[in-house]
């Protein structure tokens, strides 16, 4: 295909899923095993702009793996990944670093690098990507984006020097930081207290309504997920056991199901 | 891929190669082997993958700054202390080898061969990969396991470009510039021990210590040290970023960095120095 035809592929393709048409996120028959464990059993989910999917399930069902493959920092064994419609399966590092200039991940742990301040950990994408900016720029960028998620004041610390909800606050800065319209967030409230998982939620519900980003979360929290997100998908053994809103899972007889939200 | 992520699963297999502590007996030998050329082939592809984003832009000129400083005058010190000791013992060993053969007179020639074609070198590779090896190696597993280099590629930069490609580029370049710090404070304190046993002027040593001494004796034997800063570059990224397991894989990672660094300069300095007596005679 010459250029000409993959720019309208890429337009139409933007304006479908403008129009709510076409998913940003697709992941199709997805397998993933690590030695002899199956971790992922041909799970297929997909999320439209503006749209959040909370995917629930027992601890090492897979949930972590599944935004992992997403972002491409693992391989799937089988099944396709499309974002934007392009499978980034078989793509290069550096061609998936294009894709992933357009996607926030926030690591379960926050991953902040733990050698530069939280300002520095904020201004990493901008200084690789946004080499056109300004210091003084790229210094607003940063400050703004560290306003919103409430850490305005927390600039010249180290990583080590924060708690950990504040530790995810500047990590969703990070991830936000180039305006991405992919959003992943790994377990953003796990072992929070309930006050700060409360406050990530409202941050993570504030930024999705102002950003229309089409987000995965992952998480085992059930009440996390009500507050956040449009749909849920609970995973089971590798697999979809059921997927749609809180009530259809409130309304399901599947015994998995009824368990788990016993439970949470 | 990190065990804490799936509790469920099995734990992850060490990536540290087995050849090292491996008892060898004769059952074991096959699986020593079979391991260790397992390793020799990961090495290759992650080498493969460190030049191939070298030599492709965006290039992270900041942060090969960052560590040619960190690499080169942090460790000036040591190699310098290194050398002077080497050159203090090499100077009171010859001394008294060359008296009882009766060939005093050719000391300090003896002295500045020594520093230059062989000690200087081998001394700075060795130090360079205990400093370097042991904390490159340790800094990349600690990002390992916390997923500081899952989020780096997640921020959609190449971690073998910003990271490993860096390192080893700064060790490459270094290594020859800290052997000759290491040549100067070992003639230099070689000199001084002289001296304080007979008068002898530093002019008089430097005269009669270069004077049969070629380019041929002094560049090929400061440059082979450009070899051993690409094999404890490699070695260190290509630990440190493989590890697994936790804050036992950092230490995994730092100790087979040093170790295997050390042992592969050794080797190469082997190989090098044959090298070096057929195409410099």
């Amino acid at each position: 295909m010459d250029t000409a035809t993959l720019d309208q592929a890429a337009t139409k393709q933007e304006q479908a899923e403008k129009d709510g048409n076409a998913p940003v996120i697709a992941v199709v028959d997805l397998h993933k095993s690590f030695g002899t464990q199956k971790v992922l059993n041909g799970i297929s989910l997909s999320v439209k702009r503006g749209e959040t999917l909370a995917v629930l399930g027992r601890s090492g069902t897979g949930k972590s793996v599944l935004l992992r493959l997403i972002i491409g920092l693992e391989k799937p064994d089988l099944g396709s990944i499309l974002l934007h419609g392009q499978d980034i399966s078989g793509l290069a590092l550096d061609q998936k670093g294009e894709i992933r200039k357009k996607m926030g991940f926030l690591f379960q742990h926050a991953a902040l690098y733990d050698s530069l301040t939280v300002e520095q950990n904020v201004a990493f994408p901008l200084q690789h990507h946004k080499r056109e900016m300004t210091k003084s720029e790229r210094g607003d960028r940063v400050h703004q984006l560290l306003a919103e998620v409430g850490m305005e004041a927390a600039v010249a610390k180290m990583p080590s020097d924060i708690s950990g909800g504040m530790q995810k606050r500047v990590g969703l800065a990070r991830a936000l930081a180039l305006e991405p319209d992919i959003l992943l967030l790994d377990e953003p409230t796990a072992g929070l207290d309930p006050i700060s998982s409360g406050e990530i939620d409202d941050l993570v519900l504030k930024l999705q309504q102002e950003h229309h980003m089409a987000s995965v979360v992952v998480t085992h929290d059930l009440h996390s997920a009500k507050t956040i997100a449009d749909r849920l998908a609970l995973l089971n053994q590798g697999s979809v056991v059921i997927e749609g809103s809180f009530e259809e899972l409130q309304k399901s007889d599947i015994e998995f199901v009824r368990e788990f939200l016993k439970h949470s | 891929m990190d065990p804490a992520l799936h509790p469920a699963l099995p734990t992850a297999l060490p990536k540290q190669p087995d050849f090292l502590t491996a008892p060898l007996t004769l059952t074991s030998s096959k699986r020593v082997i079979n391991d260790f050329l397992t390793w020799f082939g990961d090495l290759g592809i992650f080498f493969w993958q460190v030049v191939h984003a070298a030599v492709t832009p965006p290039f992270e000129f900041h942060e090969l700054f960052l560590q040619l400083d960190d690499i080169g005058s942090k460790s000036l010190p040591l190699v310098a202390l290194a050398g002077a000791a080497t050159g203090v013992v090499l100077s009171l060993e010859a001394r008294y080898s060359l008296t009882r053969f009766g060939a005093k007179s050719l000391l300090p020639a003896a002295i500045v061969f020594s520093v230059i074609h062989e000690t200087g070198p081998i001394i700075t590779g060795l130090v360079v990969s205990g400093r370097v090896g042991a904390g490159i190696g340790a800094e990349l597993a600690s990002m390992k396991v916390t997923e500081q280099i899952d989020a780096i590629e997640a921020s959609a930069v190449n971690p073998y470009r910003l990271l490993a490609a860096t390192r080893i580029l700064a060790c490459v370049v270094m290594l020859p510039l800290l052997t000759l710090a290491a040549d100067v404070s070992g003639l230099f304190m070689g000199w001084v021990t002289q001296a304080l046993v007979e008068p002898l002027s530093l002019h008089q040593f430097i005269n009669s210590g270069f004077k049969s001494a070629t380019f041929n004796d002094f560049l090929p034997p400061t440059f082979k040290t450009a070899v051993f800063g690409l094999i404890i570059g490699l070695i260190a990224c290509f630990q440190g970023m493989r590890t697994e397991g936790g804050a036992a894989g950092v230490g995994r990672a730092a100790t087979s960095s040093v170790v295997l660094s050390s042992l592969f300069v050794i080797l190469a300095d082997v190989v090098l120095v044959k090298l070096i007596l057929i195409f410099f005679p």
